[in-house]
């Protein structure tokens, strides 16, 4: 497997360094610990909204960094949740005395991670609210599993519940805020290869070359069926199907519509997804009033990817079309 | 021996080595139903532990080693095992503060307090497939040995074997906590990463109360 790194132990530090570089105008980087906050912060009197996890996700959630989204985002190793210093470190650069809402994606270990850093800061008297994403629908979310994973969906959750802290809301509104695209916003992935940990050196799973992992996470775990490669129309069955049969999704709904890379595959086979679910939900009378497509929640170089549906009333909507400034995000201004 | 400062950092030494030297194994383990950091991540953080040990102060007791180990671990590992061992370790070493040395009713109150605190992090049962289904029969083989009148080496000894046991029993199980848990019936003959790393530690602190 080739990788244009250094050392495999240096992969996220470097990449961090090189993030702050290319985006001094949106970000500044703190290495010890590491984490990453918008070059303004903190902003007085407004809500500061951390996020982070595992890195490999890029441009999950640095990428998100910025005006009207991320104050702070903390990766930590590749696939691995960041400690709790970082996490207790950068909420303390984003609090501008309105408090801090944490946008945890549900894994255990980002879940104690962020819960023993909320612990902690409110020792320090910051007031945070944590708000748990978990629109993965391939996992049965029951007594017997650690609940529904946290996926593409966390972009959307970001981007809406930065835009409500950025017009002024208060911690209690941006977090209800936060909790109710949670509520609407599912998605199912796919997965034609799996990805290569930098210092584990071999995929996370094996596949042969005509199967394809069908319910996949974003760690490179396997998921939770493992089928022969189909058409690409098939495949949107698939993952689409049990989407709209979950809140459910019904006529006359209006929804945004998210076809989301996983790293390696290219935009035009992402389009080619994004035709037949869009066609799906016509002829379901889902009426798709936003969009997005790209790869925004990777798991390093595997090829595949998720569809998400996120449930829109005329507030969400203005708040996701409200102004943008990051890295991978950016319009309005 | 006595299970006193110098035991306990041979032991925590002694698990420094165990991790490097079974780093590939527990990241293959956690390949099969996690996500594969498991080893890389005990690895690194027990590394950390190590460069720390040398600047306790000549008088601290096991208790002031494990809160070492306790707050490096939760802030080298990451992951779940991160706060998992970390809490495991904080709440062993707060069961046996001031204690020069540890008898065999402080061994089972340390083994006990260590399986509680998992419990308490990971909200995980007996039978979930995770670490508790390692900690839960040592515990209670530490105090079936005790109650018997075994020694401290003997106890450890007693808590190795039941933990190392457990983990193998994990095997067949469907997961129902952590990352496995995704994986449904797929998770079943293979066993639980958590479970095996916190055998070898077991392992780890019977061999070096057998060898000092």
């Amino acid at each position: 497997m080739k990788k244009l790194v250094n050392d495999p132990r240096n992969v996220v530090a470097e990449a961090v360094a090189g993030f702050g570089a290319a985006h001094a105008d949106i970000v500044r980087v703190s290495t010890e610990p590491v984490y990453i906050v918008r070059s303004d912060a903190p902003v007085t009197g407004k809500v500061g909204l951390v996020s982070g996890g595992g890195s490999g996700h890029e441009p999950l959630h640095g990428g998100f960094v910025g005006f009207g989204m991320l104050d702070a985002a903390v990766p930590g190793a590749v696939f691995t949740s960041p400690t709790p210093d970082p996490i207790l470190a950068a909420t303390k650069a984003v609090d501008g005395g309105a408090g801090v809402l944490h946008i945890v994606k549900n894994y255990t270990g980002d879940v104690l991670n962020f819960e023993t850093a909320a612990d902690l800061a409110a020792a320090d008297g910051i007031e945070v609210r944590s708000v748990l994403v978990n629109d993965d629908v391939a996992v049965k979310d029951s007594l017997y599993t650690a609940g529904r994973r946290g996926v593409a969906g966390t972009v959307l959750v970001e981007k809406i519940a930065g835009a409500s802290a950025e017009r002024g809301d208060a911690l209690e509104t941006v977090a209800a805020i936060a909790e109710r695209v949670i509520s609407g916003v599912r998605s199912m992935g796919v997965a034609l290869t799996p990805c290569v940990v930098p210092h584990a050196g071999e995929g996370s799973f094996s596949l042969a070359d005509d199967e394809i992992e069908i319910g996949i996470g974003i760690h490179g775990e396997p998921g939770r069926a493992r089928i022969k490669l189909e058409p690409a129309d098939a495949i949107v069955d698939r993952l689409l199907g049990p989407i709209l049969e979950d809140i459910p999704f019904v006529a006359g709904d209006k929804v945004l519509l998210f076809v989301n890379g996983m790293g390696g595959t290219p935009q035009i086979e992402l389009y080619i997804v994004f035709r037949r679910a869009a066609e799906v939900l016509a002829e379901q009378g889902i009426d798709v009033t936003r969009t997005l497509v790209g790869n925004f929640t990777t798991s390093l170089e595997m090829q595949g990817a998720s569809i998400t549906v996120l449930k829109l009333d005329d507030e969400l909507t203005a708040l996701w079309d409200a102004p943008v400034q990051t890295a991978a995000l950016r319009w309005g201004r | 021996m006595n299970l006193d400062v110098t035991w306990a950092k041979a032991w925590i030494r002694t698990s420094a080595a165990v991790m490097s030297e079974h780093r590939v194994e527990l990241i293959n383990l956690d390949r099969a139903i996690g996500d594969g950091d498991h080893g890389e991540n005990m690895d690194r953080g027990f590394q950390a532990v190590l460069s720390k040990l040398e600047d306790l102060p000549s008088e601290a007791n096991p208790g002031d080693v494990f809160k070492l180990v306790a707050t490096t671990l939760i802030s080298t590992v990451g992951g779940a095992a991160g706060p998992l061992y970390g809490t495991a370790f904080l709440k062993a070493a707060v069961a046996v503060t001031g204690a020069a040395d540890l008898d065999g009713s402080a061994l089972v109150a340390f083994l006990t307090a260590a399986r509680d605190g998992i419990v308490l992090r990971g909200k995980a049962e007996s039978g979930d497939k995770t670490m508790v289904d390692a900690w839960t029969p040592a515990v209670d083989a530490a105090e079936a040995a005790r109650a018997e009148g075994a020694d401290d080496l003997a106890i450890l000894v007693a808590a190795a074997v039941a933990a190392e046991s457990g983990a193998q029993a994990t095997e067949p199980w469907v997961a129902r906590k952590g990352r496995a848990s995704y994986l449904g019936e797929r998770a079943i003959g293979h066993r639980d990463p958590g479970a095996q790393s916190s055998a070898l530690l077991l392992r780890a602190a019977a061999d070096t109360a057998s060898m000092v």
